[in-house]
């Protein structure tokens, strides 16, 4: 852990429109994250949290609206570099590459980023973390767990060393006690390694746990942004946005 | 079509227009001399296999590299059953009518076949497999030789004009007329087929097999029957050129043969029946152009020999390359193909939560896409199924 | 009995070429999800290439060398020219581009070299060497089956060994995924195809000497064959197309020998309907394990 070369940054982003046609999927949205922050957003199914997130990684392209990472305008930049400026996305899904096997997985997600020895070293620590893919090394991604999997999916975004992180919904399609254990790691990662973290997500209350902040999106607009306790406790915006 | 006939709908319209055009046609060929009338027959016969082939394409997606073997089987199977006529005696209308029944029943039956085969492989691979059957033509026939003739193929007596109209026209003229009947009746067979409910469904089938099959439509046998009757259509476009040439045999139809009737298919518009017969006269008269304007050119003998035989070739392949990439919006039917994917591909709306998830199924059938079974209840027949998703859908195309 | 030993060695010999551009077809479908009708024309080019370069140089393998380089250079110009603007399209349209593709190519060989069949020699003698009185492979053979086994280590080697590979391989499971992760999905399709089409115009340059010579058609014969061997070995399967190689080469180099060259598109059709009907994945797909 000694020589991280990156640490969080922050995140900026303003105005964000996207429309796949007719109504905008998130209408100017506009989110600011700290270096090191951990923000959890929040909103029921079709409230726009996969753009949001997606827009992020470039994998749509926004009709306005602007996405500063680190202060540094992303917005022109395709997929893959924004990967290579720090940007990881952890899409939904569990999306490990199931014909690779787990070790081939974390190379893979390590490639542009260490060679030789230190990438190994760079495998080793992610092994550390999340001891079950130590012991699944060579195993193809399509035997792995849904658990397995989607720390096997995280692990591969932290191998890079990112500034930021952003995570899709992690406890979708999980059991309860594995979503704890996800969410104890993704909290252990961030601390750690100090990362900024964006984590969309509809299981409200373990979101919650792990966020420094919560903003709740509702049908492609920001209604809320509030620290976590705050948004934990309040019981009419639970009720109006959050379904419970 | 709506003003000049205004109470007629669906078929009987279809069919209305489909006799109109016949006569149409007929009369034409009072202007043209006996070669231009010759090309004529020839064009006709082609927009048989054409209007077949581009029906298959547009409305079930299904591409046929081997529509040049299925109008040779009806070819053979014509001139097989008009010899055998022959030796029983019979020669006029009914050996004609033998004649055409024979070479539906044989192209019927490799069509089932061979859509059989089809409605279980995707597009690539049908086409490998119409492709290997456009290349084991001359072996079959070759192998067969004692009834298909090998490399000579058929031949078959000539039908002279009938007697009371033999005052009248010549014997260019009076084939073409036979083509442009057996053409009138298959194409309008077909262009009722493709406003009919039928369909419908194979277009369903073509933008999304799983959501079709979901809805309730039974994708392999509306790819089957399309097949067959694509398959009826080329057979009866051979049978009608071996009327018209007294022969039929494997040099006509090559491989190259089948990729031109694609270009014929693709250059028209796919799905297009009215582009069919562009197309189909465009594969006729282009190389028949190319020859001419050589021909005026002086330049060496060798030279000019390599051109004739190229030339049009090497206009054609650009001709589809260049309608494929810079004018697939005149494709109707690829067009929707690409619109499913690019949503399945680039998350559609947005789905969080385990319901959209589960309605993101792995084929692209997104949540929003119940486009096909919307198609067949709600959708007039007509050229271009915009469902109302599609609407909703077409920005992401302009991001790009 | 003898017969048979010779056609089985000559038949193995055939199959590895087949492999070779079957090899090929799966690289390109799994790089970029098309089966690449144009591969023959595009190796036939190369091939022509290669044949204009032995004919100045007077050496076999600067031919080699230049026709594999060729290929690769006509796989980018492919790609980046024509297919990349087919990704997004119905699977069709990128079919029906290559057939355009394959009618241009034809078309030019045509005008600039004649119809005509031109001879093209080997480097080794293709007389086949008697072993205990029965003759068996020729020195040619032997030279085909041992560039063919050498070049199918080699991208064993790459696709499994190296950083390359392993984005090779990424980038065609899933794009989305590899994207995310910083891998240039793009290069990598592009990558893919160079090294499709040189192994193509490998195959295709191995071929010709065997055959009646150089001629605008060379390859259209090799391209069904080795699309049958795709099919028999499942297209996502490079084990597949080399033991589909073999068994295609030898079974047809048997239907020749015992009934007749007109038989062998005859026995290639029937054993691509049955697979197709059988086993419509390919015997040796792999498709089964990963949907499970």
């Amino acid at each position: 852990m000694s020589q991280r070369t990156a640490t969080g940054v922050s995140l900026d982003i303003a105005g964000l429109t996207v429309g796949y046609g007719g109504e905008p999927v998130l209408h100017g949205v506009g989110l600011t994250l700290r270096p090191g922050e951990v923000v959890a957003v929040l909103g029921a199914n079709g409230a726009g949290k996969t753009t949001l997130l997606r827009t992020l990684a470039g994998l749509v392209r926004p009709t306005a609206g602007s996405i500063e990472l680190g202060g540094a305008d992303i917005l022109t930049l395709r997929t893959e570099d924004r990967a290579r400026r720090g940007l990881a996305l952890v899409p939904d899904g569990q999306s490990v590459v199931a014909e690779l096997t787990v070790d081939e997985n974390l190379r893979l997600g390590a490639l542009w980023r260490h060679r030789g020895a230190a990438r190994e070293r760079a495998i080793a620590e992610i092994y550390d973390l999340f001891e079950p893919l130590a012991r699944r090394r060579s195993s193809a991604g399509h035997q792995l767990s849904g658990g397995e999997r989607q720390m096997l999916a995280i692990g591969r975004a932290l191998v890079a060393e990112p500034a930021l992180l952003a995570v899709d919904e992690p406890s979708l399609g999980l059991a309860p006690l594995i979503v704890g254990d996800v969410m104890t790691a993704l909290r252990d990662a961030a601390a750690s390694r100090g990362l900024t973290v964006l984590l969309a997500e509809q299981n409200v209350t373990s979101a919650l746990s792990i966020a420094d902040r919560g903003v709740v999106l509702s049908l492609g607009t920001v209604v809320a942004d509030a620290p976590a306790d705050l948004l934990a406790s309040d019981a009419d915006l639970r009720h109006a946005y959050l379904g419970f | 079509m709506n003003r000049i006939a205004p109470s007629l709908t669906g078929a009987p319209r279809t069919i209305v227009m489909g006799a109109v055009l016949t006569v149409v046609a007929i009369a034409a060929t009072f202007g043209l001399d006996p070669y231009r009338n010759f090309q004529l027959a020839t064009i006709v016969a082609y927009f048989c296999a054409v209007a077949g082939l581009t029906l298959l394409v547009g409305l079930t997606g299904q591409l046929s590299l081997g529509h040049a073997a299925l109008m040779a089987v009806g070819g053979y199977a014509y001139a097989l059953t008009a010899s055998l006529a022959t030796d029983m005696g019979l020669d006029g209308l009914p050996r004609f009518l033998l004649g055409m029944a024979g070479a539906i029943a044989a192209s019927t039956l490799h069509g089932l076949l061979l859509g059989l085969a089809g409605a279980r492989l995707h597009g690539p691979y049908l086409a490998g497999l119409t492709l290997g059957i456009a290349i084991a033509l001359p072996a079959v026939t070759a192998q067969f030789s004692g009834v298909l003739g090998g490399d000579q193929g058929l031949r078959i007596d000539r039908d002279d004009v009938p007697a009371v109209l033999s005052r009248l026209i010549v014997v260019e003229q009076w084939q073409a007329w036979v083509a442009i009947m057996i053409a009138g009746v298959v194409v309008t067979g077909l262009a009722a087929v493709r406003r009919s409910s039928l369909g419908l469904r194979m277009r369903a089938v073509r933008d999304d097999e799983t959501a079709a099959r979901l809805s309730g439509v039974p994708a392999g046998r509306v790819k089957v029957v399309a097949f067959t009757l694509s398959s009826v259509a080329a057979g009866a476009g051979g049978a009608a050129l071996c009327f018209v040439t007294q022969s039929v045999s494997p040099g006509a139809y090559t491989l190259a043969f089948s990729l031109l009737l694609v270009v014929a298919a693709v250059v028209g518009g796919l799905g297009s029946i009215g582009g069919a017969a562009l197309g189909a006269a465009l594969i006729v008269m282009l190389p028949w152009l190319v020859a001419t304007l050589t021909d005026l050119v002086d330049m060496p003998a060798e030279l000019e020999q390599r051109l004739s035989g190229n030339l049009g070739l090497l206009v054609f392949g650009a001709l589809l390359i260049i309608v494929m990439l810079a004018r697939p919006g005149g494709l109707a039917g690829l067009r929707r193909g690409r619109r499913t994917r690019r949503t399945s591909a680039e998350d559609p709306t947005p789905p969080s939560g385990p319901d959209a998830v589960a309605a993101t199924s792995p084929t692209g059938a997104t949540a929003a896409d119940p486009a096909p079974a919307s198609a067949l209840r709600e959708m007039p027949a007509n050229d271009q199924p915009r469902t109302p998703q599609t609407v909703l859908q077409s920005p992401t195309e302009r991001e790009r | 009995m003898d017969h048979l030993l010779f056609l089985i060695a000559t038949g193995l010999a055939r199959g590895a070429i087949f492999a070779l551009f079957a090899l090929s077809l799966v690289l390109i479908w799994r790089a970029a999800r098309i089966i690449n009708f144009a591969q023959g024309a595009m190796a036939l080019v190369a091939t022509y290439a290669a044949f204009a370069v032995t004919g100045m140089t007077g050496s076999y393998w600067a031919g080699l060398g230049a026709g594999i380089l060729a290929g690769a250079a006509i796989g980018l110009g492919v790609e980046r020219g024509l297919m990349r603007f087919t990704r997004d399209s119905h699977p069709l349209a990128g079919i029906i581009v290559a057939i355009g593709l394959v009618m241009v190519l034809q078309a030019l060989l045509g005008i600039f070299f004649g119809q005509q069949h031109r001879p093209m020699h080997t480097p080794f003698s293709d007389s086949p060497l008697t072993v205990g009185g029965v003759p068996l492979l020729s020195p040619y053979d032997i030279f085909v089956l041992v560039v063919a086994l050498a070049v199918m280590g080699g991208l064993a080697l790459l696709f499994n060994r190296t950083s390359m590979g392993l984005q090779l391989r990424a980038s065609a499971f899933s794009p989305e995924v590899s994207r995310v992760l910083g891998v240039r999905v793009s290069l990598m399709v592009t990558v893919g195809w160079m090294l499709s089409a040189a192994v193509a115009a490998l195959a295709a340059m191995l071929l010709v000497p065997t055959e009646l010579g150089l001629n605008p058609h060379s390859t259209d014969v090799l391209f069904v064959y080795a699309f049958t061997v795709a099919v028999v070995g499942g297209l996502d399967s490079p084990v597949g197309a080399l033991l589909g190689g073999l068994v295609v080469g030898v079974a047809m180099t048997l239907v020749t020998g015992y009934l007749g060259a007109t038989f062998a598109p005859i026995g290639v059709l029937v054993l691509l309907v049955v697979v197709l009907l059988v086993k419509p994945g390919g015997i040796f797909s792999m498709r089964e394990a990963r949907s499970a």
